[in-house]
């Protein structure tokens, strides 16, 4: 294969001293609605409290909530409170912005397994939550300590939540 | 689906063809599209003319910043008063294009299908990355400023803890693809580098360094496909569709295990059933499984069951995977040697299959002879599977 | 017996908002219905399914992220189609028939309440180079092009368009899904002021929330769920040129509604003449006469006197958009076409909820909307 492919090179400068070069921003704004199950949730975030939903016919507990059982395609209505404390799943350590730049100080950030009745340790599937985690250390998730380590979230004081899932500062260790 | 399904056409793969891949690339979105569509004709000895359907795939609108894409690239791509269609599953796009244009063939509603995928990231500013701000659920993941490469790191890092295995194990996928982009003329990021590199380029979420990581790319490829009476008229050695799957998984990636890839697994079960596979990793002879990240590519593996569960690693330290191994993977490079023009990335993996299976590929021709490959492509959340398996 | 038929739909919504759910939420409910009506499990019985949608729509870049769960498809073979919901039946169409899938669920969704700059999305559809530097002031304005074209071409005044929208707008009046139908004169819309000359503002189709779900499945298997299925007969699409190619778009003209036409006439063995029911594109009021004009196949402007004689009426032997059309229903984004399905099955089922004669076969098409030039048509049979 010694022809020749089509496409034509271009470096940074050139791209942008391009003749004509379009420079557009897109006007782009949505207010989308939480719908009914997301709305619970961030409801329960502003009183403290990490709310799921069970599912009436195969007994799994959802977080976050959803309207629906995804597996059984049925709707749910039965929302209970957890107690919020599980393990971490996974977590890294970010030194870079949602748009790419360096971040002065890094985050850890992850996923927690929440207790929630129903899984067994084994599951594939679990209750669960992405969120930034504090009070562990870089080395903690590098050398693998981080994973399995019990964890609850932080809130912020009761007159900062707005009902959002930054209403949980983070999720720090379970002092044991 | 239903199993052992007696499929009304054959449908066979007759031309390929693909751009440079490039950080940034002159042609427009739509003169890339028409250029990739030209060179597949070509090669399949066809004009438009000869041309029924057209389908069309291209991933988020928002990197080429063009609403409607499909729309926009409908003519470069041939679909000029006929019937045409965009399909879609994220990063998965690229693989997904050819398992609809199989359809399309396979109900017997077109003879002939171009099948062209597009992607162009350069036009976002500052950096394509920003774009991917827009794929988190809107109201529970965007509000934490999430990166695109977090949900990647948080995987490796599950698969790393599931798996027992170390950066430099995988950094070794990353030091194969990029080697094996050095016989591919489209290349963006071939090189000869070793482990050290990949360990010691720039940090950005640990354990992912910059060298793990395919780069940001402008391309396209395109496909003809034809049914089994069309196909015997243009060519000799045509490869034919042997089995689709496709599979997506929940919204929620935080609701699930990390270190195994179910939507591949799922997605690869309904291509070998279909294609009469039962031992994947004896029958497949060369495999082109997605390789956005390093991590990926091993992860991949063993959804498609070309190895177990965590064996995948150990397999690479041997050499299994090499060019001259018993299971080569990624010969074209991959996206982290070829570069990752996201949909026309995973058409370009298809795309090697063909040449692979025709004796085509020259310099990145694996040793061992072959009579069936694999190609997968993953997308969206930790949710897209697409998997397609081609034999000559 | 043809091969593909249509064993249920449901919907839900059809307001111009329904803030009280996610659009999750509003496809859920649409596919319970459809699912209900179909008398299958979705988690066991669907072997495929299909969302068509756009990201800028939703907001979210690669919005098929949210497509499985609400339509029970997690896991299953799922995938999108950007594009009108009619070109995902045209996918599932095929799906069933290569044998490999026997049931095929397809789903559209609208939240258009949820975008907040309807308008730059618009802008954001053209083409980047040429026409987004002119910053047009409604970048809808091809449609005004195509609009004074075709009353150039078929010799048609602005009181001839109008009437579309006195009828279409009347017949929604009994309508449960029609927002937007009032018993308006033709003097309401010729008063109503320019939208964009010479379109109306009450020729100019309002925004709609909502959500469709069809199930299709092949003869075999139709059969065994119900005593009577609604056929695909026959099915087309078409894109005439793409959105960066105005070059060769024939103003005045729909180059793509006559190709699908004809390819999907050709398929079914049926003729315009045949069909009882008529549902076809008409969000802007020209493009009832000229989506009539190009998938009869007959000559430009021959459907506005239709128009004027009233041949196109409720009770007339043809009703065209006897629903109410989009004027009265509105534009659902991507799941316009299977808005105007929805109204097509119905009637055929004889379940529409308003007053209409036997159904036996129907016509539906649909336009991509502006800035596209793609259409589909679809001929149902009872």
């Amino acid at each position: 294969m010694t022809k020749k492919y089509p496409g034509t090179y271009l470096k940074r400068d050139e791209m942008y001293s391009l003749p004509g070069l379009v420079r557009y921003k897109p006007t782009a704004k949505y207010s989308f609605s939480a719908g009914i199950a997301q709305t619970k949730f961030l409801e329960g975030l502003k009183k403290g409290k990490i709310i799921g939903v069970k599912c009436p016919s195969c007994g799994r507990v959802y977080v976050p909530p959803r309207a629906f059982c995804e597996y059984c395609h049925v709707p749910m209505n039965e929302y209970v409170e957890l107690p919020g404390t599980g393990e971490i799943h996974t977590a890294v350590i970010s030194y870079i912005s949602t748009f790419r730049q360096r971040m002065d100080k890094p985050e850890i950030v992850g996923v927690v397994k929440l207790d929630a009745p129903g899984y067994t340790k084994e599951s594939y599937e679990f209750a669960g939550l992405f969120h930034r985690f504090c009070g562990i250390t870089e080395e903690d998730v590098i050398s693998g300590k981080a994973i399995g380590m019990r964890v609850k979230p932080r809130w912020k004081p009761e007159n900062e939540r707005t009902g959002s899932v930054t209403d949980i500062e983070c999720f720090e260790p379970v002092e044991s | 689906m239903r199993s052992n399904i007696h499929v009304k056409d054959k449908v066979a793969i007759v031309g390929a063809g693909i751009t440079l891949f490039r950080r940034r690339l002159l042609e427009t979105p739509r003169e890339l599209a028409w250029e990739a569509a030209k060179m597949a004709l070509d090669n399949a000895g066809l004009t438009l003319k000869d041309i029924d359907c057209v389908v069309i795939g291209t991933a988020p609108d928002a990197f080429d910043g063009i609403h409607l894409n499909g729309e926009y690239l409908a003519d470069g791509s041939g679909g000029f008063s006929k019937p045409t269609v965009r399909v879609y599953v994220g990063g998965g796009t690229g693989v997904m294009v050819p398992i609809a244009a199989w359809w399309h063939v396979a109900s017997g509603h077109c003879k002939t299908v171009l099948a062209v995928a597009e992607e162009k990231m350069s036009p976002a500013h500052p950096h394509p990355q920003g774009v991917f701000a827009y794929i988190w659920d809107p109201i529970l993941e965007r509000p934490l400023g999430p990166n695109l490469i977090w949900i990647f790191a948080m995987e490796m890092r599950r698969y790393m803890h599931k798996c027992d295995a170390k950066k430099e194990d995988i950094a070794l996928v990353s030091v194969k693809n990029k080697r094996n982009a050095l016989d591919n003329p489209v290349a963006q990021a071939a090189a000869n580098i070793t482990v050290e590199d990949v360990l010691s380029s720039e940090l950005l979420v640990w354990p992912v360094n910059r060298l793990d990581i395919s780069p940001v790319s402008d391309g396209a490829a395109a496909l003809v496909l034809a049914s089994e009476n069309m196909a015997r008229r243009v060519t000799d050695s045509p490869v034919w569709v042997e089995g689709i799957g496709f599979t997506l998984d929940n919204t929620h990636w935080y609701n699930r295990e990390l270190g195994f890839p179910r939507y591949v697994n799922y997605a690869a079960r309904l291509a070998y059933k279909m294609a009469g596979i039962e031992r994947p990793w004896k029958e497949i002879d060369v495999a082109e499984p997605y390789d956005p990240f390093d991590y990926k590519e091993l992860h991949h593996i063993e959804g498609l069951m070309l190895a177990r569960p965590c064996e995948a690693p150990r397999l690479l330290k041997e050499g299994w995977f090499n060019r001259s191994g018993e299971l080569p993977t990624s010969p074209s490079g991959g996206l982290l040697g070829v570069g990752n023009p996201i949909a026309a990335a995973g058409l370009m993996k298809v795309a090697e299959l063909f040449w692979q299976l025709r004796y085509e590929a020259g310099a990145r021709q694996v040793k061992k002879p072959v009579h069936r490959g694999v190609a997968q492509a993953w997308g969206d959340l930790m949710q897209a599977g697409t998997v397609i398996v081609l034999g000559n | 017996m043809p091969d593909v038929a249509i064993i249920g739909a449901g919907f839900y919504g059809f307001k111009p908002s329904v803030p009280e759910l996610s659009f999750r939420e509003l496809v859920f409910e649409a596919a319970r219905r459809a699912y209900a009506e179909a008398g299958i499990d979705p988690r066991k019985d669907i072997a495929g399914f299909i969302s068509c949608q756009e990201d800028f729509w939703e907001g979210i870049a690669i919005a098929d992220e949210f497509a499985p769960e609400p339509l029970g498809g997690v896991l299953r073979p799922t995938f999108t189609v950007a594009g009108d919901l009619l070109q995902g039946i045209a996918q599932a169409y095929m799906m069933i028939k290569t044998g490999l899938f026997d049931i095929v669920a397809v789903e559209s969704h609208s939240k258009q309440s949820d975008i907040k700059t309807l308008q730059e999305i618009y802008e954001l559809a053209l083409d980047p180079l040429y026409l987004r530097k002119l910053r047009p002031p409604n970048p809808l304005f091809m449609a005004g092009i195509d609009a004074q074209a075709y009353m150039m071409e078929a010799g048609a005044s602005e009181e001839d368009l109008a009437l579309v929208s006195v009828k279409n707008r009347n017949n929604g009046i009994d309508n449960p899904r029609a927002s937007y139908s009032s018993t308006i004169t033709l003097d309401d819309v010729i008063s109503s002021g320019y939208y964009m000359k010479p379109i109306k503002n009450l020729e100019a189709a309002g925004f709609t929330d909502g959500a469709v779900v069809f199930v299709l499945a092949s003869s075999e298997v139709a059969r065994k769920f119900t005593d009577d299925p609604v056929w695909v007969k026959g099915i087309g699409w078409s894109t005439e040129t793409g959105t960066g190619g105005w070059n060769h778009h024939v103003w005045g003209r729909m180059i793509s509604a006559r190709e699908a036409a004809k390819q999907a006439f050709k398929m079914s063995g049926l003729n315009l003449t045949d069909m009882d029911s008529i549902e076809i594109e008409d969000r802007f009021t020209y493009l009832e006469p000229l989506f009539l004009d190009e998938i009869g196949l007959s000559t430009i402007g021959y459907s506005v006197e239709l128009l004027r004689t009233g041949d196109l009426d409720k009770n007339a032997h043809m009703p065209v958009n006897m629903s109410g059309g989009s004027q009265s229903i509105g534009v659902l984004l991507e799941a316009t076409g299977g808005a105007r399905l929805l109204e097509a099955y119905l009637q055929l089922k004889g379940k529409a909820g308003y007053r209409h004669h036997e159904v036996e076969n129907a016509l539906v098409a649909s336009w991509r909307g502006p800035p596209t030039y793609t259409t589909s048509v679809l001929i149902l049979s009872r």
